[in-house]
């Protein structure tokens, strides 16, 4: 099985790919169209603005064939803005229209806490995950964000708390997406990744 | 269950090879970057952060060589710095592999850069250095590697480097930085209450207990320390069994 990464000009690609060969596994770099046509299994990596990676989405007449791909049943993880993406919208950038294959919104996380969310905490686990199968209950992840999904419609596997409970692991279907880095995440990120790789083979 | 303290070695290099010197001067080699880069990773580390003190711009072609192979080795996140002085210089770091970008002389001259990396990468990759020394009742911000002294308050500039977009600061103490006497507390603790983004406390770490105290007096959200690293006189395993024991949340490696 082949990966495709959709690279859209921003984010953390590399340390994906990266992540990926460690792993042992073939992955491309597309921006494309037509190869979300033809994937077998898509990554969606972002870090940084959700307004540039929407903006993006659109400039390169991705949003259909990504749509179209996740309607079709295509293996899709999603990390970070690549979670946040999956919404109607966003605060960060309430001009723009997420993609909106999952209810809900993506809010900023309260001033009451430093923000950004940033570096290792912990996940509540709401119910079985195909993501976390095999990691263990206490593992730590790698977070660098400060909007979430806080009032999630759709049931997260997982949440993680910084000032507001907020969806973490997402799993619906073939739409798998995560709010922290499986990417930096030691080796509980290298095992979701594995997890991921064998749910789209 | 929350947030852990992260423990970040850092690497000061000179493009190629780490070095070490005591108040930022009197270098000394100290190592192969990408071997430590490995080692910390094993060891648990939660980010590490590799600058380049020379700063050259000859040298630089070397330094995002050492970047790409030091980011090869790694599955935490990486930061960066040394000598960026413009949007160009962020994203041939950011290219290498730095998930993180820090800034310092650069930014005081011209603060507006910090703004232009934050639109572009996002404000959780900006990370504002800041190295403050003592003056009779406050800190003040100094360059150059804390050679020379500006005219502003450390308190008042990282408020505005979080204004412009700083998702982070890494403040050094230049008065404890090499001594090892312990992190500077007051600093720390005046700093991080000021602003509303992470701290990383760094300037004077040998003991366990200092990494204690900066987290729990200090407020620090993360502690960075190099020689004590790389010279084995701590290990990043057995510190963070040290700071779990004394319940400070941290992330135990497997």
């Amino acid at each position: 099985m082949n990966v495709t990464l959709l690279d859209y000009g921003a984010g953390n690609v590399a340390s994906v790919e990266r992540a990926l060969q460690r792993l042992g596994a073939a992955s491309q770099r597309s921006n494309s169209a037509e190869s979300l046509g033809n994937a077998e299994a898509i990554i969606l990596p972002g870090v940084g603005h959700y307004g540039a990676l929407v903006r993006a989405l659109d400039q390169q007449n991705l949003r259909a064939a990504l749509v179209d791909a996740l309607h079709r049943g295509v293996p899709f993880l999603g990390i970070c803005l690549g979670l946040q993406a999956l919404f109607k919208s966003s605060e960060e950038a309430p001009e723009l229209q997420g993609l909106h294959v999952l209810p809900g919104r993506v809010c900023a996380l309260p001033a009451s806490v430093k923000l950004p969310h940033m570096g290792w905490n912990q996940l509540a686990r709401k119910k079985d995950s195909r993501l976390l199968a095999g990691i263990a209950p206490d593992s730590f992840f790698y977070f660098a964000h400060s909007f979430a999904v806080i009032d999630c419609d759709l049931a997260a596997c997982a949440s993680c708390t910084h000032g507001a409970e907020f969806a973490a692991v997402i799993e619906h279907n073939n739409i798998f997406a995560v709010q922290f880095h499986p990417e930096k995440s030691g080796d509980a990120g290298a095992q979701l990744l594995k997890n991921f790789l064998r749910l789209a083979a | 269950m929350s947030l852990a303290h992260r423990i970040i070695p850092c690497l000061d290099t000179d493009g190629a090879r780490v070095v070490k010197g005591v108040k930022f001067v009197g270098l000394r080699d100290a190592g192969d970057p990408v071997a430590l880069a490995a080692r910390y990773n094993a060891e648990g580390a939660d980010e590490l952060v590799v600058l380049d003190i020379a700063a050259s711009r000859d040298r630089r072609p070397t330094f995002l060589e050492t970047i790409r192979r030091v980011a090869a080795e790694l599955a935490i996140p990486l930061t960066a710095g040394g000598g960026i002085r413009s949007l160009e210089d962020a994203r041939s770091v950011v290219r290498a592999g730095a998930d993180k970008i820090t800034v310092n002389t650069a930014a005081v001259e011209r603060p507006e850069l910090i703004s232009e990396l934050s639109r572009e990468f996002g404000r959780q990759a900006v990370v504002l250095a800041i190295d403050a020394k003592r003056l009779e009742d406050h800190w003040h911000v100094t360059v150059r590697g804390g050679r020379e002294s500006s005219s502003l308050d450390a308190l008042e500039w990282a408020k505005i480097g979080v204004a412009c977009g700083a998702g982070e600061i890494l403040l050094t103490s230049v008065d404890r930085d090499g001594t090892q006497l312990g992190f500077d507390t007051p600093l720390t603790a005046a700093i991080s209450q000021a602003v509303s983004v992470p701290v990383i406390a760094s300037g004077g770490a040998k003991l366990p207990e200092h990494f204690a105290q900066i987290f729990s007096e200090g407020a620090a959200d993360a502690a960075l320390a190099a020689s004590i690293f790389h010279d084995g006189v701590q290990s990043i395993r057995e510190l963070k069994q040290f700071l779990s024991a004394r319940n400070i949340e941290v992330r135990l490696p497997c």
